[in-house]
């Protein structure tokens, strides 16, 4: 397998060299690199390696998932159009609409929308809003992330509270797994994450989960969105949006989405992403 | 009970105490005493050193995880990421750093103000807690915190915990401070695991010393109780002599079995000489007394046969007289032939013993032998003329031979062996009779001691009496169906050449 892909590099590198317009030729060649967000798919490889191979097959080239540890490396990679596509958080979307342009919005729950989950220890008493939280220690996922940073602020500004004050000490997680991790190991008093991230965990560790418990949920916002760069060619970028679409219609697509616990891709609209448009611009980003 | 103490009669009145034990429980228990003290103390020892050990060597690897984990917490505590903070202390701590060598039970940041940075326990040490609320323990560290010389680590220890300390140092500035807590007895699951080792081994060894000793033990003290027991005998009995096999060995244990079956031996003759002696004594004191008797009895005697024959010749015959005085006559013989018997003269004017003479013996008696059908062995190595008294050596021999051939009873057997040599003359004279009891064999040459129920009983004084006065010896043995007399008697100048140089 890696001795016929190296072959094949070699031919693409060869036909760059002879030929004039070896530009279009080898982008066309060259592997398609999409970002993905450290969802939970950051502990699950498998499930990425089969993802990657089916989209490889559909789309008849390589495929290269291009990881980071947080949404702010993802965005920088964006910005120097080092990625094709990505698979972005709603907050980092809206902040990067000036490099990419919505393709495909996957369906969690038969729906474009997600929540979130103010979340403490199950052993934890007494707190029934993110108000009785003042003065605890409270733990982000990464200040680009919507669920977990940008809504549960907007929600303390709501209350009237500053929120750079409000909790006596906050850090970051860098990914919503080990901010459910850090409440349910009594590190952080509190969280808000992914609900996204919460159920899909809840379907496979229910255990993990059952360690925290739900406090509050937030309103719905849009389902973090695939992107493409913009200037990523027409014909490739309706090619990804194809395949991803026609996953539910094929078994292998079918369980893929079954393990990734999403029901199918949709066609991104902007009105799914309105409100966080809203929050974003009252946060002043 | 008896059987766990010595017997000897010395002891026998006291009370029992541990130390009147027999050797053959003492020498094995007072092994083992020391067998079981030098295991329990060389373990003991063992034990001590290897919980010190162990301590330090937990220590110095906790102390080393320590600066490692330090030098990694640098970069979170200085930007502040306590999740990275978090994952490293979870990292190296678990299940692995609880059970391994380092037994740390949790693992404490603290940033500069001395408050909880992050820890692995955030149940027990909470975020931003200042250290001196943690607890006693770490109220008196929070004391030393800053005196902890640059590069240096500081160890506490406490009740119930080891807290060691290593500085968070960047540049020579202390960023904070890593906290390893450990259980006071960190070490003792490691140790338990130690100990019960030890003890296995111990007990292992034990286990083949033990009846090693107790057998050695008993080897050891069987002899000497043996011993012992004999010893004790000496006072009353004549034991019998240890058995060969009882310690062949050459140290100072076999030197003294064989200085006791030395003792016994001596003791055996000396013994035997004291009973000849007594004997010799008797029987002198005896030949005295007869001679002493018999000279009194001679003069009378004398006087009392010269009147008879005076009767006998010019006195008057009635009828009583010419029937008592044969009477008185035969009377007076015997009593003259008893006392000449008695007084007994072997030395004197006599011609040389010569091979004659014994075969004389011989055929005296050689009628007597036949009548009896008994068979003879007759050995006569006897040549030229010996320095010797015939007349009482030919009576000796002939006493000798008579007793035999009436000893041997019919169709018995009568052996004789008579030789000589420059020194010496040698007669021996068995028979295959029946064997003299113990009892008879003291009083055997005394006179009117015979068992047999014919004779006068004086055959065996009178030779004795002969081979005495010739400076002789005679001697008699009687066991298993053989009775031996033998006489041995030295040359006449011979005698005089002893004599002369005593």
């Amino acid at each position: 397998m890696h001795r016929r892909l190296f072959l094949h590099h070699l031919g693409a590198g060869l036909a760059m060299t002879s030929l004039p317009n070896g530009h279009v030729l080898a982008s066309e060649d060259r592997p398609l690199r999409i970002g993905m967000s450290p969802v939970f798919l950051h502990d699950s490889h498998g499930l990425m390696g089969e993802w990657k191979a089916y989209l490889s097959k559909r789309l008849k080239r390589q495929v290269i998932f291009v990881l980071r540890d947080s949404y702010g490396e993802t965005m920088d990679l964006i910005k120097q159009h080092r990625l094709d596509a990505a698979w972005l958080c709603d907050y980092p979307y809206i902040l990067m609409k000036a490099y990419v342009i919505p393709l495909a919005t996957p369906l969690y729950g038969g729906r474009p929308y997600y929540r979130s989950y103010l979340i403490v220890s199950s052993q934890r008493k007494g707190v029934h809003s993110i108000a009785d939280l003042e003065g605890k220690v409270f733990a982000y996922a990464d200040p680009y992330s919507n669920t977990s940073y940008l809504a549960p602020r907007h929600a303390l500004k709501q209350l009237g509270n500053n929120p750079d004050t409000f909790f006596r000490k906050t850090f970051f997680t860098w990914s919503h797994r080990k901010a459910i991790e850090a409440v349910a190991k009594h590190l952080a008093d509190g969280a808000a994450v992914d609900s996204y991230v919460w159920e899909s965990l809840a379907r496979v560790e229910p255990e993990f989960t059952a360690r925290t418990r739900i406090v509050s949920r937030s309103e719905e916002f849009g389902f973090p969105p695939f992107v493409v760069d913009r200037e990523l060619p027409g014909g490739t970028a309706r090619d990804l949006r194809h395949v991803l679409m026609g996953m539910e219609r094929d078994d292998e697509g079918r369980a893929i989405l079954d393990k990734l616990n999403l029901t199918s891709f949709s066609q991104a609209r902007p009105e799914f992403y309105e409100s966080v448009e809203d929050m974003v611009r009252q946060a002043g980003g | 009970m008896k059987a766990w103490r010595i017997w000897c009669a010395r002891r026998a009145g006291d009370g029992m105490s541990i130390f009147d034990l027999s050797l053959r429980f003492k020498i094995p228990l007072l092994g083992s005493i020391i067998i079981i003290a030098t295991a329990l103390g060389l373990s003991l020892s063992y034990m001590v050193q290897a919980r010190t050990d162990l301590k330090r060597d937990m220590l110095e690897n906790s102390e080393g995880l320590g600066r490692v984990l330090a030098h990694t917490l640098q970069s979170p505590l200085l930007h502040d990421d306590v999740w990275r903070g978090f994952e490293i202390v979870n990292t190296l701590h678990g299940d692995e750093a609880s059970r391994g060598s380092f037994q740390v039970e949790g693992l404490i940041v603290l940033n500069e103000m001395h408050e909880v940075f992050v820890s692995s326990h955030p149940d027990a040490y909470p975020l931003l807690i200042p250290l001196g609320r943690l607890g006693n323990a770490f109220r008196t560290l929070s004391t030393h915190l800053d005196s902890i010389p640059l590069g240096q680590t500081l160890t506490l220890e406490t009740d119930d915990k080891i807290l060691q300390v290593v500085p968070l140092v960047a540049d020579d500035v202390v960023l904070g401070h890593l906290i390893l807590v450990h259980p006071a007895e960190f070490f003792w699951p490691r140790f338990k695991t130690l100990a019960g080792n030890t003890a296995i081994i111990t007990g292992l060894a034990l286990a083949f010393l033990l009846p090693v000793n107790w057998y050695w033990g008993q080897r050891m003290a069987r002899p000497l109780v043996l011993l012992s027991r004999r010893m004790d005998d000496l006072g009353r009995t004549l034991p019998e002599p240890l058995p060969h096999t009882i310690y062949p060995y050459g140290d100072e244990l076999g030197c003294l079995f064989d200085a006791y079956d030395r003792m016994l031996e001596e003791r055996e003759v000396k013994t035997a000489m004291e009973r000849e002696i007594v004997k010799e004594g008797r029987l002198a004191a005896l030949g005295r007394l007869s001679a002493g008797i018999a000279h009194e009895i001679n003069n009378p005697l004398g006087g009392l046969m010269t009147a008879v024959d005076t009767l006998k010749q010019y006195g008057e015959h009635d009828t009583v007289s010419r029937r008592v005085l044969p009477l008185l006559e035969r009377g007076l013989v015997q009593i003259k032939d008893i006392v000449a018997a008695l007084l007994v003269e072997a030395k004197g004017a006599s011609r040389k013993l010569t091979w004659q003479d014994v075969e004389d013996a011989h055929t005296l008696l050689a009628e007597e032998a036949r009548k009896r059908r008994v068979a003879w062995q007759w050995d006569n190595r006897l040549q030229g003329e010996l320095d010797l008294p015939a007349t009482p050596v030919r009576q000796v021999l002939i006493n000798m031979l008579l007793n035999a051939v009436q000893a041997a009873g019919p169709e018995g057997r009568v052996e004789a062996h008579i030789q000589a040599t420059d020194a010496e003359l040698s007669i021996e004279v068995g028979n295959g009779g029946d064997t003299i009891p113990p009892e008879q064999m003291d009083s055997l040459f005394e006179p009117f001691a015979s068992r047999k129920e014919t004779g006068h009983g004086l055959g065996l004084w009178i030779s004795y009496q002969i081979v005495t006065q010739l400076s002789g010896h005679i001697g008699v043995e009687s066991r298993d169906g053989w009775t031996r007399f033998s006489v041995a008697l030295p040359m006449e100048n011979e005698t005089c050449t002893t004599a002369a140089s005593a």
